[in-house]
């Protein structure tokens, strides 16, 4: 009896500190890729349609200096003095972005919505404090990047690094400045060689337009963008990949090309997003006006609505007139047996809620802390777009699309959400418990229903195979809302992602006559 | 889209959760009691712990959409005398966990089952008193796949740990200290979202969780019939981060807890089988975890197995 228990018993725990002690290490699925090494560099991607410039030659990118001239030599020897010692440093920073520059701007960008996706903390006085772009480092920290404002966050870096290589590829066409590594064959290459020209760098373009971007979007986080940026720039010389002047020609052009889209989102209605009291009874007074139960915010002190005129902002694939178009009819009345249905239905569903259903309400929940359902599907994308090997204009140019869907779908559904101002079903039922935590803003349209939607859409014609797959995944994210005790399931869900759909259509539209297909 | 900002930590349920055992004065994997040998101690144990107050990182603050977070539980516990030098224990609760406002619903289940080999291979008189050291080993293991990232309302952390712990034991006359430190190796746990952002972001659904450390002391009298003893606990995760600003936990916090409490039992003259236990403690500091007051109680029986003493009263005596 002793042995037959003693001996099994050591052995398991031996076995088991030996497991988890060694069992430690934990990578990310995009930490350790191959370089970026597209078959088809897109060498005709200069005549791109762009999303903001009147042409890609609108920015004037100077003729670049001779590879034979004294200047272009002592470049060579900036790489050459870099590649003879090398640093485990260096060799990570050219590794991490030689997988390409659009995905690690696109992971940044996640990471920062991740970092900022957080409600501020009440006042003493039960009221809320508002982030203040001019004060960004004190508390409440600016941005808060909710899902609408890292949709638009998200759209801004992705056009205007999209613009910025649909330039970048004209001049580089133009001027046709041959690598250094085919200058000078005793150059070391540490990323796949191209047949790019390097003048302007591709690189430094986007480290450009992001870094200016971004200046706008996230100020309180310049030190760690312009780090990432600097690293960026170092790594495309270290690697052999460009000279300085081709650095510097990128850079400048993407940070020119960025400004059109700064001035452009300083213009585009999202400073007045928040709204202010009186717009907020205003709205709540005409969903009482209708004869309907409007919303209320569910959080103890209760918080005022999130980004209620976010439906003015300025869309990217339509015009403000198509907003109110896309707008789905009214949801089923408060009063009526529907609603009631619908409310019933969520009741029963929370209260037998699954493992398996707990499972999809997490995975698809992206709420505060996350980088929210735009970044998911960011993350979905690009982990696709790296099995297709994409140049890394066409990469730019796919990122875009999505954002700018998703970024327009924001806009469609915070509409929707504020012209009907409908109460969620923890309202209508308080016995209603959700799985995970209750948006603060009204209910229809399901906001993740209408971001998958759109981003199935744009993704499935973009990778036709997996049109199929991310249709299924849309309906799950919309289904996790209803698991989750967040939305109706026909009205909210059903409807978001008809709605996110028919957003999505639009980018197809732009997708098929940009000049890419 | 904010759930509901949350942010709770139930940590101190999930650590009493993980730590409930230690604060039981029966013979647990925490104290120097040990069984005789082929005697096997069991009972249920029902353990109550609320909390409305939390650290967020090392700010103090409660959450009016969280009110009172709650957990339940109910464990069956075990020790088996292998010999009266060697036992083996197990424990097994289910937990449900509540919180009294907001929206967010509870959750409940099985959660982890922990083994522990305990060994005293000293034991010295010095004067007039005894001196014990023992050693502890132990496993725990999750026995359903709930989920850990759920806090303050998931019921554990779901992590496979490993235990290993000394334990030092004095007692003069009736009289006692105990005084224990203990290493739990934690190994990395799988959480259902596909990335998550700690002081940064990760792009996977692993999730690293850092080692902890406990100590604990008790001190108080301890004879055949009763034990009346003081306990301060000390729970430190070595590493993790601080819960930022109006967040919500995530499971590889850095969550610590100081607890003081009491326990109190008593063998039942008439039937030496048998034990009541009772006791509680609460939370004097704190990080990334709730404020916690925990109130608890159970029986034990002692069942002999030894084939020459099947139905003679326990052997087992306060050591």
């Amino acid at each position: 009896m002793k042995k037959i228990i003693l001996y099994p018993l050591i052995l398991l725990t031996t076995a088991a500190i030996i497991i988890i002690a060694c069992n430690k290490e934990i990578s990310g699925r995009t930490d350790n890729i191959p370089a970026l090494n597209p078959d088809n560099q897109d060498l005709d991607a200069g005549t791109w349609k762009p999303v903001l410039l009147s042409s890609p030659s609108e920015v004037p990118v100077a003729a670049p200096g001779a590879t034979t001239s004294p200047d272009y030599i002592a470049q060579i020897n900036e790489i050459k003095s870099w590649q003879a010692d090398l640093t485990g440093e260096e060799q990570r920073i050219v590794k991490y972005w030689s997988a390409g520059a659009v995905l690690r701007w696109n992971e940044i960008m996640r990471e920062l919505v991740a970092k900022h996706n957080l409600p501020p903390y009440q006042n003493e006085d039960g009221t809320y404090p508002a982030p203040n772009p001019n004060n960004p480092l004190a508390y409440p920290l600016f941005p808060f990047a909710n899902p609408p404002y890292a949709a638009r966050a998200y759209a801004y870096v992705a056009a205007a690094q999209y613009d910025a290589l649909v330039a970048t590829w004209y001049y580089k066409t133009l001027y046709n400045r041959a690598a250094p590594y085919h200058v000078d064959s005793s150059l070391k290459l540490l990323v796949p060689a191209s047949t790019l020209p390097s003048y302007p760098s591709e690189d430094a373009a986007l480290a450009g337009a992001a870094a200016e971007m971004m200046k706008l979007l996230f100020p309180g986080d310049q030190e760690f963008i312009q780090q990432k940026a600097e690293e960026q720039k170092r790594a495309r010389i270290i690697a052999g990949a460009n000279v300085r002047s081709d650095i510097e020609a990128g850079e400048a052009l993407g940070k020119a090309i960025a400004q059109k889209f700064v001035a452009r989102a300083r213009g585009d209605r999202a400073g007045a997003a928040a709204g202010n009291p009186a717009i907020w009874k205003q709205m709540e007074d005409a969903c009482i006006a209708k004869g309907e139960i409007p919303w209320k915010s569910l959080e103890t002190p209760k918080r005022p609505p999130m980004l209620p005129l976010f439906g003015k902002v300025k869309p990217f694939l339509f015009d403000s007139l198509t907003v109110i178009a896309l707008r789905p009819g009214p949801p089923p009345s408060t009063s009526g047996e529907e609603m009631k249905a619908e409310t019933q239905e969520v009741f029963t569903q929370t209260s037998g809620a699954s493992r398996e259903d707990i499972r999809i309400i997490h995975f698809w929940s992206d709420g505060a802390g996350t980088y929210t359902p735009t970044g998911h599907w960011m993350s979905i994308a690009c982990e696709d777009f790296l099995r297709k090997d994409f140049s890394e204009v066409r990469w730019a140019r796919n990122i875009a699309l999505l954002a700018m869907a998703e970024m327009d779908a924001a806009i469609v559904c915070w509409d929707t959400k504020y012209h009907y101002f409908n109460p969620r079903p923890c309202q209508m039922n308080p016995n209603i418990r959700s799985l995970t935590g209750v948006p603060n803003f009204p209910s229809y349209i399901s906001g993740h229903s209408t971001f998958s939607g759109a981003a199935a859409k744009i993704l499935g014609h973009i990778i036709p195979e997996r049109a199929a797959a991310y249709d299924a995944m849309a309906e799950e994210a919309a289904r996790s809302r209803f698991l989750g005790g967040l939305h109706y399931n026909k009205s909210d869900c059903g409807v978001g992602l008809v709605v996110g759909r028919n957003v999505g259509n639009y980018a197809i539209q732009r997708a098929k006559t940009d000049g890419a297909e | 889209m904010k759930r509901s900002t949350a942010p709770m930590v139930v940590a101190v349920m999930v650590l009493c959760a993980l730590l409930r055992p230690h604060s039981l004065s029966a013979q647990t994997d925490i104290d120097a009691l040990m069984m005789s040998k082929n005697e096997f101690c069991i009972g249920p144990m029902y353990s109550y712990s609320s909390w409305k107050n939390y650290w967020e990182g090392t700010r103090k603050r409660d959450n009016q959409n969280l009110g009172t977070v709650s957990t339940r539980m109910i464990a069956v516990m075990g020790n088996y005398g292998i010999t009266k030098k060697f036992n083996v224990l197990f424990n097994v609760p289910y937990v449900k966990t509540n919180a009294s406002a907001g929206t967010l619903e509870g959750m409940q289940g099985l959660q982890d089952l922990s083994l522990f080999l305990k060994w005293r291979p000293i034991q010295h008189m010095i004067g007039n008193g005894r001196i014990s050291v023992l050693g502890v080993a132990g496993i725990s293991f999750p026995l359903t796949n709930y989920t850990p990232d759920y806090l303050p309302l998931s019921i554990g952390l779901h992590s496979k740990t490993a235990t290993g712990r000394i334990i030092v034991d004095y007692k003069l006359g009736s009289f006692f200290v105990t005084a224990s430190a203990t290493y739990i190796l934690r190994d990395n746990i799988r959480i259902d979202r596909e990335s998550y952002y700690t002081t940064e972001m990760h792009n996977t659904h692993e999730v690293s969780m850092p080692d902890a450390a406990n100590y604990n002391f008790r001190t108080g009298f301890r004879n055949r019939r009763w034990i009346a003893e003081g306990v301060v606990n000390i729970w430190n995760t070595l590493g993790g981060f601080d819960i930022t600003r109006n967040n919500m936990p995530f499971p590889s916090n850095r969550m610590n807890a100081t607890t003081t409490g009491i326990n109190i039992k008593y063998v039942v003259p008439a039937l030496p089988q048998l034990s009541f236990v009772g006791g509680g403690n609460t939370t004097i500091a704190g990080r990334n975890m709730g404020q916690a007051n925990t109130v608890y109680g159970s029986l034990f029986y002692i069942l002999n197995f030894s084939h020459k003493s099947l139905h003679t009263a326990p052997s087992s005596k306060p050591n």
